[in-house]
């Protein structure tokens, strides 16, 4: 898979797969799409740039350990679920902020927590069982 | 409330009033242990705070559990249901006394491994994970036992099953890989067999809460697709409980691991399996069960003669263990063979017994082999001179798990015994006794041959041999080994002496297994 036209269009390619994993995950909410989904598009994105330009430099590009993407993405879901502690309700009982923004409101909500902290699971974990395996490849 | 563009009158589909802080009792051991397994996760590197993490998290775990089993023998069956959704739609977490006790007892005995695991778990192997592995292995062993919904239930136990397989290969040997494909190539397809089974339950009632289950059933009166629905769960839960003749994975694949890790495996997941089988059979489907009862017999008592003359047949202490395990998992069958409260109430009894008597012996085989350096029968020796402490605790390990007054496994045997001669099955009883004798015997041996003998199997009687080179000093054995051992000794000494708390706690249990009202009730509320 080393031919230059991969390599060249493998960054672009991956840049657009990670916008568009995270509009699949905005999406989530009330349309098909969520963070599961949407981090399995990401991770995708990862394994293009792996193919193409090499393990070490997606490990470059992702700043982060992938483990601790997930661990992150676990303590995000964990505390999404907390807030209706204190309001007295069950677990999981989605709260909403609309906050406005720029003339228009944006409804922020725990769920939207719940499924960022399913995105950041599954890129971490996918991309690390997908990183260690191109490794091996090499 | 969000503004959709269309609104729509939800309040009748939605818990309104005030939630009781207690009720979150409920889902703080999944929270915690998922909270204390990321971190674990980030700081994967630093194996030296990596245990107090984990110590730390079980140890509130404990506190939870013992609040939510305080708060279920005072204020009956709990539940709590998901996102405020009234159930069937919201999933539900409901703790009956059965759960919450197997809960409290779960994160004890991973507690005492998470301690033990400090001194015999290498620095490379706890950078890969070995703690985190754990609580999320705990994560699933509680959520399975606290949670309201099959299909949930079939959740929990993707998470425990996942970290098992993660704990199984710890240390990337030969031998382990083999054992992890066993045990791994078995639970997927009980687990698929599971999920059928839920997929055609659900195509049945069309519910998925286990108390709307319970009452939708009823009208079916035990017709076919109900006692189907009982066959297919019962191949799967006893693949995962370990019943004859599908338990040839348990002896193939627990002496592979770490022994810490084999000793988590062998008190929590089997039992599990249990577990499920008693909501299943008892709570779900009663008339599932009357009609597989001598199956659920037979099974019983050729499980527990297996797993009793396996025991006496090895030479290797680790594989004894093993088929201990099993010769449990058949008295447990046994009880839910019987059916009555009284044996139902000594299979709760049991199942608590059994998780901590096989964690404790797990952890005794990885101390013995310690202070003697083999597993072997034939060479082991002289270890009563060396650690008469240890010898100390290996006989009321060794005769709590046979069976023997005063200690935990007597009331257990005696409950069981006494409900199958009350419902006049006399095979059942005679089957578990034989099996005791025959553990005895097992235990016996080994005691005498670990502890009494001076030294290999040819050593004659009288003489002290020299302890093998590369073996510790009883001296040498650090607190982080002694304080489970001590701690789980105590534990079974003390149910066994003081046995009537845990009997009332586990006829409550039995009674509320046996007549599902009380559950109904708890999840519906005023509902129904």
């Amino acid at each position: 898979m080393n031919t230059l036209i991969f390599r060249t269009v493998a960054p672009y390619l991956s840049a657009l797969m990670l916008l568009f994993s995270v509009f699949v995950l905005l999406r989530g909410h009330n349309e098909p799409g969520g963070g599961f989904i949407g981090g399995l598009i990401a991770v995708s994105a990862f394994a293009i740039y792996g193919i193409g330009c090499g393990v070490s430099a997606v490990r470059r590009a992702m700043k982060f350990h992938p483990m601790s993407i997930a661990a992150s993405g676990l303590l995000l879901a964990v505390v999404s679920v907390l807030p209706s502690l204190f309001l007295n309700q069950p677990a999981m009982t989605s709260q909403w902020l609309a906050v406005p923004f720029l003339g228009t409101k944006i409804d922020l909500s725990t769920p939207l927590f719940f499924d960022i902290g399913v995105y950041l699971v599954v890129v971490g974990a996918i991309s690390s069982i997908a990183l260690s395996l191109e490794e091996r490849a090499d | 409330m969000a503004a959709t563009k269309t609104t729509v009158d939800i309040t009748a589909a939605m818990v309104t009033e005030a939630v009781p802080l207690a009720d979150w009792l409920l889902v703080a051991p999944v929270l915690l242990t998922m909270t204390g397994g990321a971190i674990s996760i980030i700081f994967r590197k630093k194996s030296a705070v990596q245990p107090w993490i984990a110590i730390t998290t079980i140890a509130l775990v404990i506190l939870s559990n013992v609040g939510l089993l305080y708060r279920v023998l005072t204020n009956g069956v709990v539940t709590m249901v998901m996102g405020s959704w009234l159930p069937p739609f919201g999933i539900a977490f409901t703790a009956d006394p059965l759960g919450a006790l197997l809960a409290l007892t779960a994160s004890v005995a991973t507690l005492c491994v998470a301690v033990f695991a400090m001194s015999s778990i290498a620095e490379n192997e706890r950078r890969y994970g070995f703690y985190p592995f754990l609580l999320m292995l705990l994560c699933g062993v509680t959520g399975a036992f606290l949670t309201g919904d099959i299909f949930n239930l079939y959740v929990w136990f993707e998470v425990l099953l996942i970290s098992s397989f993660g704990m199984q290969i710890l240390g990337n040997e030969k031998g382990q890989i083999d054992g992890a494909v066993k045990y791994a190539v078995l639970n997927l397809i009980a687990t698929t067999l599971f999920l059928t089974a839920t997929g055609l339950l659900y195509g049945l009632v069309g519910t998925l809460n286990m108390a709307d289950i319970a009452g939708k059933l009823k009208a079916f009166d035990g017709s076919g697709p109900v006692l189907g629905l009982a066959t297919l769960y019962f191949l799967a839960f006893a693949m995962k409980a370990a019943a004859f003749p599908v338990n040839f994975w348990l002896p193939a694949s627990y002496h592979t691991p770490r022994l810490v890790v084999a000793a988590i495996f062998a008190g929590l997941l089997t039992k599990v399996g249990v577990y499920a089988l008693l909501k299943v059979m008892l709570l779900l489907m009663p008339e599932g069960r009357d009609w597989l009862v001598s199956v659920i017999g037979i099974v019983a008592i050729a499980t527990m003669l297996t797993g009793s003359l396996g025991a006496l047949a090895q030479t290797d202490i680790r594989r004894l263990m093993a088929y201990l395990v099993i010769a449990g998992i058949g008295a447990m069958m046994a009880g839910i063979a019987v059916g009555n409260e009284v044996a139902v109430s000594g299979v709760i009894f049991y199942s608590m017994h059994s998780v901590l008597i096989m964690t404790a012996l797990y952890l005794l085989v990885a101390f013995m082999f310690q202070m003697s350096g083999t597993f072997s029968l034939r060479e082991i020796g002289g270890l009563y001179i060396r650690t008469p402490l240890g010898a100390g605790i290996g006989l009321i390990l060794l005769l709590a798990v046979a069976g023997f007054p005063p200690f935990s496994g007597f009331w257990a045997k005696l409950l069981l015994v006494a409900g199958a001669l009350e419902a006049g099955h006399g095979w059942v009883a005679a089957g578990i006794l034989i099996s005791g004798l025959f553990t005895t015997i097992a235990v016996g041996r080994l005691w005498i041959f670990a502890f009494l003998r001076g030294g290999n199997e040819h050593t004659v009687d009288g003489i002290q041999a020299l302890p093998m080179a590369g073996c510790s000093d009883s001296a040498d054995i650090s607190w982080s080994i002694w304080l489970p051992l001590v701690v789980l000794t105590t534990l079974i000494f003390v149910i066994g002496v003081l046995p009537e708390t845990i009997m009332s706690i586990t006829d409550y249990g039995a009674k509320t297994l046996i007549d599902p009202s009380a559950y109904i009730g708890a999840v519906f509320g005023g509902i129904r």
